[in-house]
């Protein structure tokens, strides 16, 4: 019978590198670059993904792409979602920095402010739908301050894409909160302490201590939170399926691409997508050589 | 002056911290309300006003059977078995390969993992979606099994990392009884990865759990719905009926708040760990 332990260790080798690393380059190579290929190719046809015919159109899936509305609206909303970003990311900050150091309560607070993070992102959808309902837990927390007349957060084109930033700054703020909070508590804190005794207050420790020390993750968030927010999807899909002027790109490209059946289109502004992603992360790399 | 500003600041600190954790509370606080509510009541009485009888599980009831959440989270956890169980062999053999031998492609195999996770993955969906299809999975658990199924390189990295740590006088000296490659392994290597593993079967174990997208694009089949789909599909008919929506989110987060207040460090470190690579 065949037996591994029978070969030499020279075979062994051989033989447990091959298998051992087939199955997940082979998954890698299927899932992870050939739908790249397959994009990069079908962004310059308008296939539509059924038929075995299609034509080579050049670049007008692209021009269309920048000119008409329906298609970079979701763009514009993008900067919402950026906006929301940085309020996520200050909030964040603040309660990091609060709570490393001695607080009452220390370890409720930051189970409360992480846990959202863990929900479900259909849960985290029909909870907001229903925190925003009219009438419904924000409307009535806003009558105890007398604000009577709330407007309509989901219909209104004007607020939707701000409670649906909303929404997702309550979503993922637990997530930066917790990357900051572990930065800053490797800070030594001997350093808080030597800085106590010159006569430092709060402000100054944060300001010359923790925000030099945590520089980096800092703008690492900030740079991953732009190519975050070109790509939301879930809370706007979930929540209104990109109506009422709540479109993001993603949500374009998803109905383009399964409810119209243009897979030429939906290939073109995966491309569009693609890159600007990968832009920005290049951006993110020479940012840390450089810190290096 | 000075002792004065000490109990402002300290003052000013908590009452953030309590506005801080009422908006991570309420939302859920009003879904955990209503969710106790008959239709009635739910129509009669304010969303922050907790319910009269606070075991009436009837809406529970309701979502469970008529919502055929049963099935959600059947579904989820077959997807969820197999995929962490496939998940984590090969990201322990991959890496095993990576760590402990030096070969040509070695250095290529990494470049290749590393690259592949800048690729914003909503983006490749378009032509996954045509390649699930092509090898026959579309509308069955194997699609989202698969997908789950590959490593990247946050995992090998966890592994490496821990790896590198198990020193290989452990290897050598199994090497000295005879023991194959595999065996090192199997007897050797995985068991001491046990924390490695811990971690990432949190962090996959909960984006599984969490995820929307595959599960929606690739298994439309009623039948097959995972808990997010099944939960999703609440929006339609049940669009007035608030109560039994709201239960039905209550049940999914169970699960999700069960397995945090009983895992709470690990999970801190499983997402610290794997975001910061």
């Amino acid at each position: 019978m065949f037996s591994l332990s029978n070969l030499s260790y020279k075979a062994q080798r051989i033989v447990i590198i091959v298998t051992f690393s087939f199955v997940p380059i082979l998954l890698l190579l299927t899932f992870g670059y050939l739908p790249v290929v397959g994009m990069f190719k079908y962004a310059f046809t308008d296939w539509n993904g059924i038929s075995p015919n299609y034509h080579w159109v050049g670049f007008d899936n692209f021009k269309r792409i920048f000119t008409e509305e329906k298609y970079y609206e979701g763009f514009l909303n993008s900067i919402y979602y950026f906006g929301g970003s940085f309020v996520q990311l200050a909030i964040a900050l603040y309660f990091a920095t609060i709570l490393s150091f001695a607080v009452k309560g220390k370890n409720f607070f930051k189970g409360v402010l992480f846990f959202p993070s863990m929900i479900n992102s259909v849960a985290v959808g029909l909870i907001f739908l229903f925190f925003f309902r009219p009438e419904g837990t924000l409307d009535t927390i806003l009558g105890f301050f007398g604000i009577t007349d709330p407007p309509k957060w989901l219909l209104n084109t004007k607020i939707i894409n701000i409670s649906l930033v909303g929404a997702s700054v309550w979503r993922y703020l637990g997530f930066t909160f917790i990357l900051l909070l572990g930065a800053i508590s490797s800070v030594p804190h001997d350093l808080y302490e030597a800085a106590e005794i010159d006569g430092a207050n709060r402000w100054h420790q944060f300001k010359y201590i923790i925000l030099p020390s945590i520089r980096r993750i800092v703008a690492i968030t900030l740079i991953l939170s732009i190519s975050g927010s070109v790509a939301p999807f879930e809370i706007p899909y979930i929540m209104t399926g990109g109506s009422n002027g709540s479109n993001t790109f993603v949500i374009q490209t998803v109905t383009t691409t399964f409810s119209y059946s243009k897979y030429g289109m939906g290939s073109a502004m995966a491309v569009v997508l693609f890159l600007i992603v990968i832009f920005v992360t290049l951006l993110q790399k020479s940012f840390i050589k450089e810190e290096k | 002056m000075a002792n004065l500003k000490a109990p402002t600041a300290r003052t000013f600190k908590y009452l953030t911290l309590i506005i801080g954790a009422f908006c991570a509370l309420a939302p859920l606080v009003v879904v955990l309300f209503a969710s106790f509510k008959s239709s009635q009541e739910y129509m009669g009485t304010g969303p922050l006003t907790p319910p009269q009888d606070w075991f009436n599980f009837d809406n529970y009831r309701t979502a469970f059977v008529k919502g055929n959440m049963l099935t959600g989270f059947k579904n989820t956890a077959i997807i969820m078995a197999v995929s962490l169980i496939g998940n984590i062999l090969i990201g322990t053999m991959i890496a095993y390969v990576l760590q402990r031998f030096t070969f040509k492609a070695r250095g290529m195999i990494m470049v290749a993992f590393l690259f592949a996770a800048l690729i914003p993955s909503v983006t490749t969906q378009v032509i996954l979606f045509k390649i699930v299809h092509a090898l026959g999975l579309f509308n069955s658990m194997g699609s989202a099994i698969i997908l789950y199924l590959g490593t990247d390189i946050i995992g090998i990295y966890i592994f490496i990392q821990f790896m590198e740590n198990i020193s290989t006088q452990l290897d050598e000296s199994a090497m000295l009884d005879g023991a194959s490659y595999f065996t090192i392994f199997a007897k050797i290597i995985f068991p001491l990865l046990a924390p490695a593993i811990v971690t990432l079967l949190i962090i996959r174990g909960i984006g599984i759990y969490n995820d929307f997208y595959i599960p929606f694009l690739y298994m439309p089949d009623p039948d097959l719905r995972t808990i997010s789909t099944s939960l999703f599909a609440f929006k339609g008919p049940f669009g007035s009926h608030w109560e039994t929506i709201c239960a039905a989110v209550m049940l999914i987060i169970i699960p999700t708040v069960i397995a945090f207040l009983a895992l709470q460090k690990y999970i801190y470190n499983g997402f610290t760990q794997g975001a910061v690579k």
